[in-house]
């Protein structure tokens, strides 16, 4: 669990230089939220105070806290930790039990409850100064939109003054989308640590660079390309951090694989002919549901059995 | 924009017909005729699904009644005899009144009269530590105190007592459905019959053990030395493999074998008044001196 | 076609699993010594495998060191020995080192006069017999069981069921719990013997092949029993280098390893073509056979991170000594003492009772201090840790879970009954989940119902 606080570190220290005292408060009033709310409904609600997990909480809280806004209100963090602790986790039975990542059901209950605040985007709070400082909608949904209104894929881009060239980028979007590198600096502390189950994000992102390879390869003004989809819409946060949680993954290493490539497929039939400009926190949702399946099929080999 | 409202409700109307009328058929179809009394028992019985009276929920025990035509083989240990009165008007039977019973947890080797010879730190589970070991006490027989009974109460009638390291049976929530019994690894816990206001008597100690073993084990062990089947007047004790055991149906009540026993290990509970076991013990020993007269007569 | 190894260098090891701890071999330059005889010996009616003993000696008997005082009690069973010569003072239940109460005979001990028939002389005798029934009823009359820890009768091991053929006889020389020193030291001290009863096993065997398998943290031993086989030239004896990996001294691991060949789930070593045999049981093997020695010694390790070093011993123990005598004769338990183990820290049983006598399998005395305490349990996050280092491919987070919610079925689906009980999955857990103590009981009960099934066959 510390392990993994530290890897998101990075991410974090860049998403608070990119957004300032507004994404302090968020990731303040997630964490404290998180934590405070498990403790309460651990011991007051199901008498069972043996069930709070402080570090396990906080992971939640700061993932939450990557996958909102700055300027998302208070009380908006803290339904959704609410959401988080309350719905997906400890009614499953806590720690270990939940069926379905804390996090990221929050993150889509407050996307579809309050899609304004979710969907904006203001970086003009943060302590570093950004090239393009816009305010709105992130790049995916910029694209979707001119996808919709008959525009090319270039056309869009152009338009935008989107510059698909460097990795680290000035464009609004919410933290963990900011930070690609830090992301994956992350990763590969936790892969060195041997803590994550690394087949899990390696079969994600090689789906999707297959899939939106391929895709963009016949069609470039349709198709967002590799990069794009590689580096935003919470791709890296959502591969790296939230599919690999060990509660709601698969247990074997073929099991994992089919589970990456199915968050694979998921997400960019979402991004390329769904409605939703993003759909890396559904995707994960979908094939969560599937894990107890895929448990029961797929076990570890066995000795003395062929 | 009427065109919208009126279309909209036929429509939702039309449809609302349709599949009621579907309902109905096939609710008629797919009927299964049951005996109503099936239903008119389940309603008087308590619902618990403890299995208690051993089918497998109150439905199965309802429908096995209704089958057999008599309550015969079947009493609701929850429901007690209130229950069985209605259920038997329903039926058009006659219900024998069984007395109420009640779970008895036959160990006193607390904390303070067993010692712990070792400190267990497994599995906090009786089950798992009677398969590990011979327990953390020197007796081999007695109370673990790792509640699997509390676990298994669905009434909330038993506790663990921190302090005695026993468990304690509520005799208003006991309902003597046998869950404890089974959960027991020791066979320690046995339903046995409340008595009359609630007054029994019964060994608390199943230690096989001979007597000096047991007892140093713990010091209110039953050491197996018969003061107790000798005393009784009314034929209630046997001992076998070193222990004693009071028959409920025979046992009078008098408190003679508890006042006589060395060790304690017979009790006796909700007496209204506490015993005099000196005043108990005068009074066997001029009934005794008597009796002797009157043979050597 | 088999690669060339260059027999130095290479090392085998098993597939599936396995865990590193610390070997922690404090005791492993202690020479053997002989323990004094006690006043008291109480020797155990269940040393081995299957049915109980049968005492044939009455009350006020007087016996001799090495008589026979107890009689197999079933197809699986053993003959028990007197370990000194005196008096049978009692013959009664007694508690053994769980706590449970098993039958004892009590010898008050007068001296140590050895039974007629044993040759005591410490001459080595290398000569095979050649008549094979003559060596497997050597092996029976002397009582000797299976020193590995599991205690299987050795006469019944040694002669396989019609149909079935010995290919590979492996001696296990692994010790691979941590703290355990007895066989390391048996192999540097009694190494030929070793060899000789190796040879006499295979003999028994049909003339199969035999590999001495040895884990690399023990150079000394490997280089000692290279030296012994080459001197003694039976042919078809190697030493194989196994690498240091718990639990490599498995039954299992060690064919797999060996002989690269895998034990099908309720099957048995010898359905693969392999007999395996712990090196004190060759030891032992060579005592029956050459000496018309009955199996009443072994050696035993006493240790722990709490002894010190000059308190580290490796004994010559006879059956029967109360632990307790033991323990004093080494000084007595450390004051920071907080667990007793009888045998490895992985699969050893806690010892409740220090007035248990030592039986034939017994291994070590280990005296672990506060930094063994168990920890709280918390919940289980499917991390997976266990069933990386299950040996035998299993998950026992699963099994644990199949066994709280008292699945059965999916208990014997998931391969339950194939647990060896090693403890890979406890110790390798981040969480503290009691693991194996679940495990073993769900285990038990699916075995239960295996066996109900095949009887009605």
């Amino acid at each position: 669990m510390r392990d993994v606080i530290i890897a998101l570190m990075p991410a974090t220290i860049v998403m608070l230089l990119f957004y300032g005292w507004a994404s302090l408060m968020v990731l303040a009033v997630s964490c404290v939220g998180c934590v405070g709310l498990e403790y309460a409904i651990a011991r007051w609600l199901m008498h069972k105070p043996q069930l709070f997990n402080g570090w396990s909480a906080g992971v939640t809280g700061l993932l939450l806290a990557l996958n909102l806004p700055p300027s998302t209100p208070w009380w908006v963090v803290l339904i959704g930790a609410l959401v988080a602790i309350g719905v997906a986790k400890m009614s499953f039975g806590g720690l270990g039990q939940n069926l379905f990542n804390p996090a990221i059901t929050a993150r889509v209950f407050l996307l579809i409850s309050f899609p304004v605040y979710m969907t904006n985007w203001d970086l003009t709070g943060g302590f570093i100064d950004s090239v393009d400082a816009i305010t709105g909608a992130t790049p995916l949904s910029i694209i979707k939109e001119g996808l919709k209104s008959g525009m090319t894929l270039d056309e869009v881009l152009l338009a935008n003054g989107m510059n698909p060239g460097t990795l680290i980028r000035d464009l609004g979007g919410s933290g963990g989308e900011i930070s690609a590198l830090a992301l994956v600096a992350g990763f590969l502390y936790l892969w060195i640590r041997r803590v994550v189950k690394p087949w899990i994000p390696l079969s994600i992102l090689l789906t999707v660079i297959l899939i939106s390879g391929v895709f963009h390869a016949v069609s470039p003004e349709q198709f967002t390309g590799i990069e794009i989809n590689l580096i935003s819409g919470g791709m890296l946060l959502g591969a790296f951090f939230m599919a690999t949680d060990y509660v709601t993954s698969p247990a074997s290493k073929w099991g994992g694989v089919i589970f990456g490539v199915g968050i694979g497929v998921i997400v960019m039939m979402i991004r390329y002919f769904g409605s939703y400009p993003e759909g890396m926190s559904f995707a994960i949702l979908i094939m969560n549901c599937f894990v107890p399946l895929i448990n029961r099929a797929f076990h570890q080999k066995k000795y003395g059995r062929a | 924009m009427t065109e919208t409202i009126i279309w909209t409700v036929s429509v939702l109307t039309v449809l609302g017909l349709v599949l009621s009328l579907v309902l109905f058929w096939v609710a008629r179809k797919f009927r299964v005729e049951e005996d109503p009394r099936i239903d008119e028992i389940e309603k008087t019985l308590p619902g618990a699904n403890c299995g208690g009276c051993g089918f497998a929920g109150c439905r199965a025990f309802a429908d096995a009644a209704v089958k057999a035509g008599n309550l015969d083989a079947n009493y609701c240990p929850v429901g007690g005899s209130e229950v069985m009165k209605k259920v038997a008007a329903i039926l058009g039977c006659e219900v024998q009144e069984a007395a109420p019973r009640v779970a008895v947890v036959r160990c006193s080797g607390s904390c303070d009269k067993r010692p712990r010879i070792n400190e267990y730190g497994g599995v906090k589970s009786c089950k798992v530590k009677a398969a590990l070991y011979g327990g953390d006490t020197g007796c081999l027989f007695g109370c673990l105190g790792c509640g699997d009974c509390v676990a298994a109460c669905q009434f909330g009638a038993l506790s663990m007592d921190a302090s005695t390291g026993l468990p304690v049976v509520d005799e208003d929530k006991c309902t003597a459905c046998g869950k404890c019994v089974a959960a027991c690894p020791k066979r320690i816990i046995e339903l046995r019959d409340k008595g009359p206001r609630g007054m029994r008597m019964y060994v608390a100690c199943t230690n096989k053990e001979k007597g000096p073993v047991a007892r140093k084990a713990c010091s209110a062990a039953c050491i197996g030395c018969g003061i107790c089947a000798k005393t009784c007047r009314h034929d209630a004790i046997t001992v076998a493999d070193n222990v004693a055991y009071i028959d409920f149906s025979k046992c009078k009540l008098c408190r003679e074998c508890e006042a006589m026993c060395p060790t304690g290990a017979i009790h006796g509970v909700n007496f209204p008044k506490p015993l005099d076991k000196e005043a108990v013990k005068k009074r066997i020993a001029e009934r005794n001196a008597k009796e002797k007269e009157a043979g050597n007569e | 076609m088999q690669k060339k190894r260059r027999p130095e260098m290479s090392k085998l090891t098993f597939s599936i699993g396995g865990i590193h701890p610390a070997d922690s071999k404090l005791a492993r330059e202690c020479k053997i010594e002989v323990l004094p005889l006690p006043s008291k010996m109480y020797v155990s009616m269940f040393q081995h495998l299957g049915a109980q003993a049968k005492p044939i000696v009455a009350v006020g008997d007087k016996v001799k060191t090495g008589q026979i005082i107890a009689e197999p009690g079933g197809f699986i069973s053993a003959y028990v020995h007197s370990p000194a010569s005196g008096t049978v003072k009692a013959i009664a239940p007694r508690k053994d080192l769980a706590g449970f109460n098993v039958m004892h005979i009590e010898i008050d001990v007068e001296g140590d006069e050895w039974a007629e028939g044993i040759d005591l002389s410490p001459e080595l005798v290398t000569a095979i017999p050649e008549d094979r029934e003559f060596i497997l009823d050597r092996v029976k009359m002397n009582g000797v069981v299976g020193l590995g820890g599991a205690t299987f009768p050795t006469h019944v091991k040694l002669n396989p069921p019609p149909g079935k053929t010995a290919e590979c006889l492996i001696l296990n020389g692994t010790e691979c719990e941590p703290y355990l020193t007895s066989d390391f030291r048996i192999l540097l001290e009694r190494t030929d013997e070793i060899v000789v009863g190796a040879a006499i096993m295979q003999k028994v065997l049909g003339g199969c092949r035999c590999v001495i398998g040895i884990e690399e943290n023990k150079p000394e031993a490997i280089k000692a029993a290279r030296e012994s086989v080459a001197r003694l030239g039976y042919p078809d004896i190697r030493v194989e280098v196994l690498k240091k990996r718990y639990p490599q001294g498995g039954e299992k691991q060690l064919i797999d390893a060996v002989m690269k060949r895998q034990v099908k789930s309720g099957g048995l070593p010898i359905d693969v073509g392999a007999v395996v045999q712990n090196v004190g049981t060759s030891l032992a093997v060579y005592e029956a056979v050459q000496k018309n020695k009955p199996l009443i010694t072994n050696v035993m390790t006493f240790t722990g991170d709490v002894v010190p070093a000059e308190r580290q011993r490796n004994y010559l123990f006879r059956i029967g000594m109360p632990l307790s005598f033991i323990a004093e004769q080494a000084g007595g338990i450390p004051q920071e003492t907080v667990k007793l183990i009888s045998g490895g820290p992985m699969m050893g049983k806690a010892i409740a009772c220090m007035d248990a006598s030592t039986v034939k399998g017994t291994s070590a005395i280990l005296c672990l201090g506060e930094a063994t305490r168990r920890h709280e349990e918390t919940p289980c996050i499917s991390c997976c840790r266990c069933a990386d280092a299950c040996p035998m491919g299993l998950e026992p987070f699963l099994l644990k879970k199949l066994f709280t919610a008292g699945d059965l079925a999916a208990l014997e689906q998931n391969a339950v009954q194939d647990c060896i009980e090693c403890g890979c999955c406890q110790y390798s857990c981040p969480a503290y989940v009691p693991l194996l103590d679940n495990i073993r009981i769900a285990k038990a009960q699916v075995m239960g119902v295996i066996r109900a099934r095949n009887a009605k066959k």
